[in-house]
């Protein structure tokens, strides 16, 4: 049944448990939740635009603990090396000649869930070391790539607020990342709950993995089946041309943008309970993804929610 | 009460930054052209309200208030009202609109004020054909034509990038094809224009008239314009008998030659040989007379020829005009003439030009009129005479001072000279004036006349003759006859530049020019009632307004069961559960936008309209089932079934 109003959104999925389980951690954000589930399924990486103290960590925290994956946590600052990021070989000197050898350390992005804090703090050499990682799913040092465990998950916060001394990501690194969220304050009764101690960090030290990661890998794999039909591949591309025809941004949507479109969409469907993509699930991620992506021709920044929402409005569904 | 005068609670439509560019572009290409035409004060201050709003558009900054507008609207309307003495009429008329558009820019608030500039750049369009109607007037009107509309697209379509709405109006432009060519082939030509125009709508313009007086011509000479085309049937006559014949000049008062009053009754001619058929497509020059070669045989319509042999039309020619004619180049004119009209041809104003007298009555009692004529032609050519475009000033006895002094001269001092000596010796003579000669374009073999090739010549009464033309400029520059004005002129004479001889490179790429414009003319707006009926007649039509009218009916009639067919067949091509769910909706009178997805759609309904939700949602589903599941095809039966059972289930 498609049309079902009584049921909550995603309550059909085998991820389902997950996200009521999350969502008893952060409290009144079930939507981007369900985003930044979406972003995990598809395989991508999520930007987390925020204030502090609006639950970023809790947030990546909790989706780690979950689904039982590691976790590790850089913060980013101006003197950040690559290597403090992805690892370093060092010369073990040991007692018994001929034994000594370069051992590799490796770095805190070998882990699952990669909590990048202020990723704009630090340096492009090592913003472009993280995102190269990203991208790849493999670090190479010394010459030797070595594979990062799987599946790989990179939650990057940047502070809007305070730009100062900050290198912003450039249009081509903002692309990596699939899905961009922000967080914003929750709504009073969130907050009570909050305050009461329903929730938060706290709470988020006290939950149980609920899967293996084999099964979040079977899952991704799952989503990725999802059908995409040819009337759906022509709204998705009906959209692309939008936003290339549009004036209100320098340049359109690129062919890597639509791709992270329909993977978004995929997983958006897959979270439903559906084995088919619908113009819905476009229209509920469009806006995440595509909103880092467009930057507006009067300022620079990236276009408004509001600009975007009037794209998808004067859009035919064909 | 008061409630009807309430402002509208609606906040108006803001106008977006991005418009006024598209704005400012409109204004700049339907005003441009205008200023070539204009008082100079009116480009000056258009373009300063232009740059003035152009810069507060920039920098972001507030339009003038209202207070200031009004009395810049009240000064320029004031110095138009000095500038031309009325508000109505072409010119007035035409500046106003300038004005308005201006002033307009600096009034852009709400998109009512971007709509107001559009249609008053549609508006200025239309004026600029009362300037010209030639290729780059039309190009440019094309040009103007595609940026207003994509103006006005760009207005109601949103923020779409420049690219995707110039093309589109290109496209849109280009669909209205068809309709114009229609509209141009089978509209109903009007003789003469559609509407009245006011009063200047046709200005002075360069031509002969109907007095002449030393200098006159030599003036008119300066000026290269085009006066009238000819193309023959048969071969083009040999240049020295290419005499265009105008006004024709009896009345002397010492000075000036008048018209004089006209008398007797048809001309007579006697001609020998074939006649000579031709079409001539003469410019506007605002008076009655055509300028046909000599002797004017076969007449248009709704012209006659005078006692003198000039060809009248019923009034002045307004518009260029096409007529076909035809000619006796060897001819016997009026060999008898009534008293009054040799009488007529023979007044002097007594007291003036007592030498050229004195000298025509040494002739009159030894010699035949034949032989006067030849005596006073032997004297132009044996004597220095000097033919030239700068003669000096004459005085009181103009004839007398250039016939025994300065001895230079330009046509009209040899013709009236003549003419002079002619009428004192006793021979009916008088003054035509008209065109000589002229020059084949070789890319088009028309014949063109120009301002330039402007001539005066006499004309004398032989008794058993008739009237013959003597052309006293023959005898003095026969290479002026001959081979035209610039090889019969010396060196450094100030001739138009067209006629130079150091232009020679420059002349091929004019004539070429020319031949492009007088084919535009001839082709695209010489299409009268005339050509239209021709039309109509070679598509075995039979003519009138009536079958122009079924014609227009009928061939619009055709294109829209043309485009309707054509949606027809694309709505044929809508896969079939569109069609389903299309029909289901209209059968619930349920609305969707084109942005709303099936899902949404039912998630409103269930909200608004819970009792035809719960009637649609099969319909809704299995229309999803087919459009996006895998296996969509196997639902379109589902689909089928739930939109019947919609039609079964429908209430009373």
């Amino acid at each position: 049944m498609l049309i079902s109003k009584d049921s909550p959104a995603g309550a059909a999925s085998p991820f389902a448990p997950i996200l009521a389980a999350a969502s008893h951690v952060i409290l009144g954000k079930d939507h981007e939740l369900r985003l930044a589930a979406a972003c995990l399924l598809a395989g991508g990486h999520l930007l987390i635009e925020d204030l502090p103290g609006l639950g970023k960590t809790t947030l990546a925290h909790t989706l780690a603990r979950l689904l039982g994956l590691q976790f590790a946590r850089v913060q980013f600052t101006a003197d950040l090396l690559p290597a403090d990021v992805t690892g370093v070989s060092i010369f073990e000197r040991r007692h018994e000649p001929g034994t000594s050898e370069f051992r590799f350390l490796p770095g805190p992005i070998f882990t699952q869930v990669l909590l990048a804090d202020e990723i704009n703090r630090a340096t492009p050499k090592t913003q472009s070391a993280l995102l190269e990682a990203m991208a790849e799913g493999q670090v190479s040092v010394d010459g030797e790539s070595r594979a990062l465990p799987q599946p790989f998950f990179v939650i990057a916060t940047q502070n809007p607020a305070s730009q100062i001394g900050t290198f912003a990501l450039p249009e081509s690194q903002l692309d990596r990342f699939l899905i961009r969220l922000t967080l914003g304050y929750p709504d009073r009764q969130a907050e009570r709950a909050l305050l009461a101690g329903d929730g938060g960090r706290q709470r988020s030290e006290t939950l149980t993995p609920l899967i293996e990661p084999a099964q979040l890998l079977a899952w991704q794999a799952e989503v990725r089946q999802v059908h995409a039909s040819e009337p759906l591949i022509d709204y998705l591309q009906a959209l692309l041309a939008a936003s290339r025809q549009a004036a209100a941004w320098r340049h359109g949507l690129s062919p890597r943008a639509g791709l992270a479109l329909l993977a978004a969409a995929r997983a958006w469907a897959w979270l439903s309970g559906r084995n088919m993509v619908l113009p819905d699930d476009v229209q509920a991620v469009f806006i995440a993804v595509a909103q880092h992506r467009l930057l507006s021709t009067s300022n620079g920044q990236p276009a408004s929610s509001s600009e975007i929402a009037s794209l998808l409005s004067s859009v035919a569904i064909p | 009460m008061r409630r009807w005068f309430k402002r509208s609670a609606l906040p108006p439509p803001a106008l977006s930054r991005s418009e006024p560019p598209w704005l400012f572009a409109v204004a700049l290409a339907t005003t441009l052209p205008h200023a070539f035409t204009q008082p100079f004060w009116l480009t000056a201050w258009a373009g300063l309200c232009w740059v003035w709003a152009l810069i507060l558009w920039r920098n972001d900054r507030r339009l003038p208030a209202r207070w200031l507008l009004l009395p810049l609207a009240l000064a320029g309307a004031l110095a138009i009202r000095i500038e031309f003495g009325s508000f109505f009429g072409r010119e007035p008329g035409v500046a106003v609109l300038v004005l308005f558009m201006a002033l307009k820019l600096l009034e852009m608030r709400q998109r009512r004020d971007a709509v107001v500039v559009i249609m008053l750049g549609y508006f200025l369009l239309l004026t600029h054909y009362f300037e010209a109607q030639d290729i780059p007037t039309a190009l440019w009107m094309l040009f103007a034509l595609w940026l207003v509309s994509a103006a006005l697209l760009r207005l109601h379509a949103g923020a779409l990038a420049v690219r995707p709405v110039l093309a589109q109006s290109a496209r849109l432009l280009a669909q209205a094809l068809p309709l114009m060519l229609i509209f141009y082939l089978f509209f109903p030509r009007i003789p003469g224009p559609l509407w009245g125009l006011p009063q200047d709508a046709f200005s002075a313009r360069t031509g002969l008239s109907e007095s002449m007086a030393p200098g006159s011509i030599g003036q008119l000479v300066q000026n290269d314009a085009i006066a009238f085309r000819v193309r023959f049937d048969g071969p083009v006559p040999p240049k020295n008998r290419l005499y265009w014949r105008g006004p024709v000049l009896t009345a002397f008062d010492g000075q000036r030659w008048q018209s004089g009053p006209v008398t007797g009754g048809k001309p007579v001619i006697d001609a020998a040989g074939e006649d000579i058929a031709y079409e001539m497509t003469l410019e506007a020059h605002g008076q009655r007379w055509l300028l046909a070669l000599d002797a004017p045989r076969q007449l248009p319509a709704d012209a006659r020829a005078d006692a003198r042999l000039t060809v009248l039309l019923a009034r002045p020619l307004e518009s260029r005009q096409r007529f076909r004619l035809s000619a006796a180049l060897d001819y016997r004119f009026n060999e008898e003439e009534t008293a009054t009209s040799r009488a007529l041809n023979l007044a002097l104003p007594a007291g003036f030009n007592p030498r050229t007298v004195a000298l025509a009555e040494t002739w009159r009692n030894t010699r035949t009129p034949e032989q006067i004529v030849a005596a006073a032609l032997t004297h132009f050519r044996t004597e220095a005479f000097y033919y030239t475009l700068q003669p000096p000033l004459l005085g009181r006895d103009s004839v007398d001072e250039f016939l025994f002094v300065s001895r230079r001269g330009f046509c009209e001092h040899y013709a009236a000279a003549f003419v002079v000596l002619m009428r004192a010796a006793g021979i009916p003579a008088r003054v035509v004036t008209g065109y000589q000669g002229g020059e084949i374009n070789p890319h088009d073999g028309f014949l063109v006349v120009r301002q330039s090739d402007a001539h005066a010549w006499a004309e004398v009464w032989l008794a058993g003759r008739g009237w013959v033309r003597v052309d006293p400029t023959a005898a003095v520059a026969p290479e002026r006859i001959e081979r035209g004005l610039a090889s019969a002129l010396p060196a450094g004479e100030p001739l138009p530049f067209f006629m130079r001889a150091s232009n020679d490179w420059l002349r091929p790429l004019l004539q070429r020019w020319e031949a492009l414009n007088n084919a535009w003319q001839q082709q695209v707006l010489g299409y009268d009632q005339l050509r239209q009926q021709a039309l109509l007649q070679r598509l075995g039509l039979p003519g009138g307004w009536q079958t122009l009218a079924w014609l227009l009916a009928g061939l619009s009639t055709l294109g829209l069961v043309l485009l309707t067919t054509l949606l027809l067949y694309q709505k044929r091509r809508t896969p079939p559960e569109i069609r389903l769910l299309q029909h289901a909706l209209r059968r619930t009178g349920v609305h969707c936008a084109p942005a709303e997805s099936p899902l949404a759609l039912a998630a409103r309904l269930a909200r608004e309209n819970p009792e035809t939700a719960q009637r649609l949602a099969p319909v809704i589903e299995s229309f999803v089932l087919v459009r996006y599941a895998p296996d969509g095809r196997e639902h379109l039966a589902t689909l089928r079934a739930a939109v019947a059972a919609l039609g079964r289930r429908r209430t009373p």
